[in-house]
């Protein structure tokens, strides 16, 4: 989540030919490749084993900071990422943090909820306000489509695969 | 011979009306996927795996053929139509194709893909029929060190050579190896990177990586800068080929299967190299060189049979060594392991039956795949048309089904959550995905391979290159390596002019699509 924070600062000082928000994930590759060194100081040894559980966390973790330091580097010479072109995509307009927040924040609430609501209401929740952080207009019809394929799905996979989806509120009802 | 026979035995043992029914299921959903705007392949196979969960293996690899499949040939509907590849093997598809649908021509170029997808598929599977048995049989003799130093070299390859920057191939790389260090280590039954939770120490799920990467992290990008301007779509009639379209379409179809199923079966994996070899290769032979860059069919053609020859090339490491080479691939390992099935020298041996099952599914998905796209080509483009906000929604509530099915925890959703916005990351800071997923799948398989081959030398490095193939395999690499640096340094002037068409091809397509999109 601090990488959000940081690509917001980036799209602010969009013209700047240094791309600052490179210093951001440069730090948290140092953050991983430090933690994934210190993870692996507190492993033990087992004997028979010439190599052991830490050297290949100790490289991965030791290569990440090496990582990090060049990408500094690259970053002050002024090396810029190529971001993802797609269908949908449009480079060209400065990009919409708020949005993908309001999609984090559906999906931290299904997260939250999934285990009380269950499937077929949470699924509908996610969609219709997902629906709603895209910018669709009308609520009605969004939980209405939301609802139908959450409890389809939620029949699909238990009739069909047998698998049980978490029924939670509505167990004994569906 | 011999495989032949085995082959009739599986496909006997896969065709039934029940199952054909499991492969045209495959197929539509499979192709419904795919033809969503930024759906790929490898991200298709990953939201569908769960579906096949409950299915018994034969009708799970049945189906499972079908999704793959149906997946390619959805993306090179939607690179036709909407000229915006969704995968970087579809580039090459893009510029003829849309050309050709935007002169009125589409029925034509989604039809010589299909076409061309279908004779490359099957003699591509066949290619596999011949060599998988071949592969496995040597790679049983590969012993540890060997086998660690190929796996090196599938990373490098896909890391350094392929990616346009280095140095993010290598990030991506190593982000990837550290997510595949979570869980119980192997040897010891010690947690790594769990922060104390039973979740993390029982390793990640492949599917919660790739869905979270691909799908949702697609999504929160696509979110961000999503375009207001709606997309052209160019309506499309039932597809089918004059005669002269025949004509010009089957050397193509042939050349670029040639091209590209050795591309597909070399640790060096992706169709990027094959389908713009192929591209090249035809612009250079047609005889209406006129037509290039405005629609040839050729263009078509040959870059399509030799995306989907490659895919079905990936088969032979995968089957006969257990190593993916492309993001599709790595999904495949991952649902073949979810059958407690391990690819690699002795499943060849010891579970045949299933191997000549899945390769007779592939043919079956294959043909599938003609017999319904054909002429439903009408109504997946409609499927373009759905409103942005319902299909990105559709992809959060699916990829968050696929996610909660696997376990039925609410943390596999926050995991989701968490690679989601990797996934977002990544795609802002330009840093690609198929190192990051390799990494993921390929570390642990190091890992033990590393430290088997150092318990039989007893801790000696000296045990790492006891074998003369191994030791052939880091001088490749490091020639891989050096070479293009050497190039650089020693031959400036020479390095540019061989360089600049292979950097201005890829580079034509998305420039191109921005431009025609405005208009």
């Amino acid at each position: 989540m601090t990488e959000t924070s940081h690509e917001t600062t980036a799209a602010a000082t969009e013209p700047v030919r240094i791309d600052r928000a490179q210093f951001g994930l440069a730090g948290f590759l140092a953050l991983l490749g430090g933690y994934t060194l210190y993870d692996a100081s507190t492993l033990e040894v087992g004997f028979a084993d010439p190599v052991g559980p830490r050297v290949f966390p100790y490289v991965i973790g030791s290569v990440l900071l090496l990582l990090a330091v060049l990408l500094v580097i690259a970053t002050l010479r002024g090396s810029r990422p190529e971001a993802d072109d797609g269908e949908d995509v449009d480079l060209d307009t400065p990009a919409d943090w708020v949005t993908v927040g309001k999609l984090v924040g559906v999906l931290v609430f299904t997260i939250a909820t999934i285990t009380v609501l269950g499937w077929a209401i949470s699924g509908a929740l996610l969609f219709a306000g997902a629906a709603w952080a895209l910018g669709s207009t009308t609520l009605v019809r969004d939980v209405l489509v939301g609802i139908v394929m959450s409890v389809a799905s939620w029949y699909g996979f238990y009739v069909g695969l047998g698998i049980p989806l978490s029924p939670g509120l509505l167990d004994g009802i569906l | 011979m011999d495989s032949l026979n085995l082959l009739w035995g599986g496909l006997e043992a896969a065709v039934t009306p029940e199952n054909l029914l499991w492969a045209a299921l495959g197929v539509l959903l499979g192709t419904f996927v795919g033809v969503l705007p930024g759906i790929g392949p490898a991200m298709a196979v990953a939201l569908l795996l769960p579906v096949t969960y409950g299915l018994d293996a034969t009708q799970a690899f049945i189906m499972f053929a079908g999704i793959y499949y149906g997946g390619m040939y959805g993306g090179s509907t939607t690179s036709i139509l909407l000229n915006t590849p969704g995968e970087s093997a579809s580039v090459m598809t893009a510029i003829e194709g849309n050309k050709m649908a935007k002169a009125g021509r589409a029925a034509q170029a989604l039809a010589t893909a299909a076409i061309g997808s279908f004779i490359a598929g099957t003699i591509g599977t066949m290619g596999v029929v011949f060599f998988a048995p071949a592969l496995a049989e040597v790679a049983v003799k590969i012993g540890a060190p060997s086998y660690l130093a190929i796996t090196v070299m599938a990373l490098v390859l896909v890391t350094a050579v392929l990616g346009s920057s280095k140095l993010r191939g290598f990030i991506a790389l190593f982000i990837g190896l550290t997510i595949g260090l979570v869980g119980l280590d192997l040897n010891t039954g010690q947690p790594r990177l769990s922060f104390g939770t039973t979740q993390l120490a029982d390793r990640l799920d492949i599917v919660v990586v790739a869905v979270g990467i691909f799908a949702l992290g697609e999504a929160f990008w696509v979110a961000a800068h999503l375009r207001r301007t709606p997309l052209q779509i160019t309506p499309v009639g039932q597809p089918f080929m004059g005669k002269e379209d025949w004509r010009r379409s089957w050397k193509p179809w042939l050349r670029g299967t040639a091209l590209g199923f050795p591309f597909g079966a070399i640790p060096a994996g992706g169709a990027e190299t094959p389908t713009f070899l192929s591209y090249l290769a035809e612009k250079k032979l047609t005889k209406h060189p006129e037509e290039f860059g405005k629609g040839a069919i050729e263009g078509v053609a040959g870059p399509e049979a030799a995306n989907n020859a490659s895919a079905a090339g990936t088969f032979v490491p995968l089957l006969a060594m257990g190593l993916p080479v492309t993001a599709t691939a790595t999904i495949m390992l991952a649902a073949l392991q979810s059958y407690g099935i391990q690819p690699g020298p002795q499943l060849m041996t010891e579970q045949p039956d299933l191997v000549w099952t899945l390769l007779a599914s592939l043919l079956i998905g294959n043909t599938m795949l003609l017999v319904l796209n054909l002429p439903l080509a009408p109504l997946w483009a409609k499927l373009l048309r759905v409103p942005r906000p319902y299909l990105y929604a559709g992809i959060l509530f699916f990829a968050s089904l696929g996610a909660y099915t696997v376990n039925l925890d609410a943390f596999d959703l926050f995991l989701l959550l968490i690679f989601g916005l990797l996934g977002l990351a990544m795609r802002r800071f330009g840093l690609p995905v198929l190192p990051l997923i390799l990494g993921v799948i390929l570390g642990p398989i190091m890992e033990s391979k590393l430290r088997e081959a150092l318990a039989l030398s007893g801790g000696d490095a000296s045990g790492l290159v006891n074998e003369p193939l191994s030791v052939i395999v880091y001088v490749l690499i490091a020639l891989f390596l050096v070479v293009p640096i050497a190039a650089r340094f020693l031959l400036p002037s020479r390095f540019d002019r061989t360089n600049d068409p292979a950097d201005d091809g890829p580079a034509d397509g998305p420039s191109d699509d921005r431009e025609l999109v405005d208009r």
